[in-house]
């Protein structure tokens, strides 16, 4: 018989498998009644956001919704698909930029701040008022 | 059948506005990587004279004169502004295919209404995502195409144009150019205008067989579809990737091996990410490089080399061997080169590979956790872990100079509201 040398097999990166020439012990016998309950972790995102393609976050800068429970730094989760109705807080476009306020329709329109220090702001029958989204909810870290 | 295309307006330029209120009205860009050139432009754009693919060095200054705005590409930014249009478009219609980043198909069959449809559509995805869009309805996939053509460009439809009546139909394509049909490229568009064929109209009403012997059956199919025979189904179902490919032009011409090694490893970590993600194995990677098409001056070269693994894998540690040596082989002496990339193919979904006895699939142990880890950091926007063959410094890396934030997967980045 002629063989042929084709090269070492434990050639290159790849280490040799060890091959177990016992296998485990089988278990025989009913699969444990708990295998059906398996539970995931309380999820925060299922809590937190109902509608994930309309929903995004901002980070709050400021004490203008301090009596809201909306602390400087907090991250609210604002979604768009929400309707902003009378007394939501909403994220409106003001002067070219975005801040947080509540909305009220009643007995004007008008975009409160919850802070003494800061006027409402009313908005004119001829205004557009630009509303970003509903905040559905202040997320502070103490 | 019925069938929609709804088509977002100016997709990137609108990404950038949709946190930014103070742009609302003004002239947009998006510019290319190393902002090279204009590769997106708002109507207000359009309005002040710029045009696709202008080199931005050029119109930088008379633009911002007139109020104009540019952004660098922000591709987190797209990717989840699309992904949510996507996820908009599920919720309004029981089939959807996404046909690329900013358009999709939708099988509105059976429906009535449509136009009301396609109304409902363009308010739904302004109000929960911030982006305008175009609707076409049709009774095939081109057809919707095309009344997506008229919706875009006669702005007293209101953006929703539905054509299953055939003689709007004709009204529409009597004024449509037949080079804006799908599938009629400026090949065909020249050879149809030397024939007399000017419109869309003119085209469909054409006979097929001639259109097949003359052309070709892809066009046939196209002029079957003009006539509202459906011939292109909806895929619903995106084919799973064949390969990836991550390629950057560099801020500044690479001539030295230590560079263009950090960048090669650094293409490679992101395509094994990309890899990753897509839940793929690969087996074959290739490197290539090449040099300034258009400095003449230059001593042009172009290579390319590929390298089969053992067995497939993903881990960044296992392709980044492989292009590390790639990418020494291919790479000259005295050469400036440009541009490099990362291919990766020839992919095994998890567990299908057919292993070898004696071989194990992976060299590692715990690979694929430490990968998730590697991979779960990146994403945080706490911090960064990255390979040491990535380098530090990055001299090569791209000019991004005029990127907005990350709004929307950097919590860092996050909008703030007052």
């Amino acid at each position: 018989m002629k063989i042929d040398y084709l090269g070492d097999a434990t050639e290159e990166d790849l280490p040799l498998l060890e091959i177990p020439y016992f296998l485990n012990t089988v278990r025989v016998g009913w699969p444990s009644p708990a295998d059906d309950y398996v539970e995931r972790p309380i999820d925060l995102n299922e809590y937190l956001i109902k509608n994930s393609a309309a929903t995004y976050f901002v980070r709050v800068s400021g004490d203008s919704m301090i009596n809201a429970n909306i602390g400087d730094g907090a991250v609210l989760i604002v979604d768009r698909s929400v309707e902003p109705t009378h007394n939501k807080i909403v994220i409106a476009s003001i002067d070219g930029s975005y801040a947080c306020k509540r909305l009220l329709l009643k007995p004007r329109v008008s975009l409160m701040s919850e802070n003494p220090k800061y006027p409402p702001i009313f908005i004119n029958k001829e205004e557009k008022l630009e509303l970003a989204g509903t905040v559905i909810a202040a997320i502070n870290l103490y | 059948m019925t069938y929609a295309l709804v088509d977002c307006n100016s997709f990137y330029a609108s990404c950038e506005r949709i946190f930014r209120p103070d742009i609302k009205n003004k002239p947009v860009v998006v510019l290319s990587n190393n902002d090279g050139c204009v590769v997106a432009l708002s109507k207000e754009a359009k309005q002040v004279g710029v045009k696709m693919c202008e080199p931005w060095f050029k119109i930088e200054k008379p633009f911002l004169k007139k109020g104009g705005i540019a952004f660098s590409s922000n591709y987190e930014l797209y990717a989840d502004v699309s992904s949510r249009v996507m996820q908009t478009l599920e919720h309004l219609a029981p089939k959807v295919e996404v046909y690329s980043i900013d358009e999709a198909f939708l099988d509105l069959t059976g429906l009535r209404d449509l136009e009301k449809f396609g109304h409902e559509c363009r308010e739904t995805i302004d109000q929960w995502v911030g982006m305008p869009v175009c609707v076409g309805i049709g009774p095939t996939k081109t057809l919707a195409k095309v009344a997506n053509y008229g919706a875009k460009k006669y702005p007293a439809t209101n953006g929703v144009v539905d054509v299953t009546n055939q003689e709007r139909r004709r009204k529409l394509m009597a004024i449509m150019p037949v080079r804006e049909v799908w599938g009629v490229g400026s090949r065909i568009n020249k050879k149809l205008n030397s024939l007399g064929i000017a419109t869309a109209l003119q085209l469909s009403e054409l006979d097929t067989k001639l259109i097949k012997r003359k052309f070709s059956s892809v066009l046939e199919r196209t002029v079957m579809e003009l006539k509202g025979y459906p011939c292109i189904g909806l895929k619903e179902q995106p084919a799973t990737k064949k390969q990836i490919v991550v390629s950057r032009t560099f801020s500044r011409k690479v001539t030295d091996l230590n560079s263009m090694n950090e960048a090669i490893s650094d293409y490679t970590s992101r395509a094994c990410e990309k890899l990753r993600r897509e839940n793929q194995y690969c087996k074959m990677v290739s490197v290539f490089m090449r040099t300034n098409y258009f400095r003449k001056q230059d001593k042009q070269y172009h290579g390319s080399m590929s390298y089969k693994l053992h067995s497939p894998t993903n881990d960044t540690r296992d392709v980044l061997r492989a292009t590390k040596m790639l990418s020494g082989e291919v790479f000259k002496k005295n050469i400036n080169f440009i541009k490099a990339g990362v291919m990766l193919s020839d992919f095994y979904d998890e567990g299908v590979y057919q292993g070898d006895l004696f071989r194990a699939m992976s060299s590692r142990s715990g690979g694929k956790e430490l990968m998730l880890t590697v991979d779960k950091i990146n994403s945080s926007g706490i911090g960064k872990i990255t390979f040491a063959a990535q380098g530090i410094k990055k001299t090569w890396s791209m000019k991004r100079f005029l990127q907005s934030p990350r709004y929307l997967t950097n919590w860092q980045e996050m909008p703030i509201v007052k």
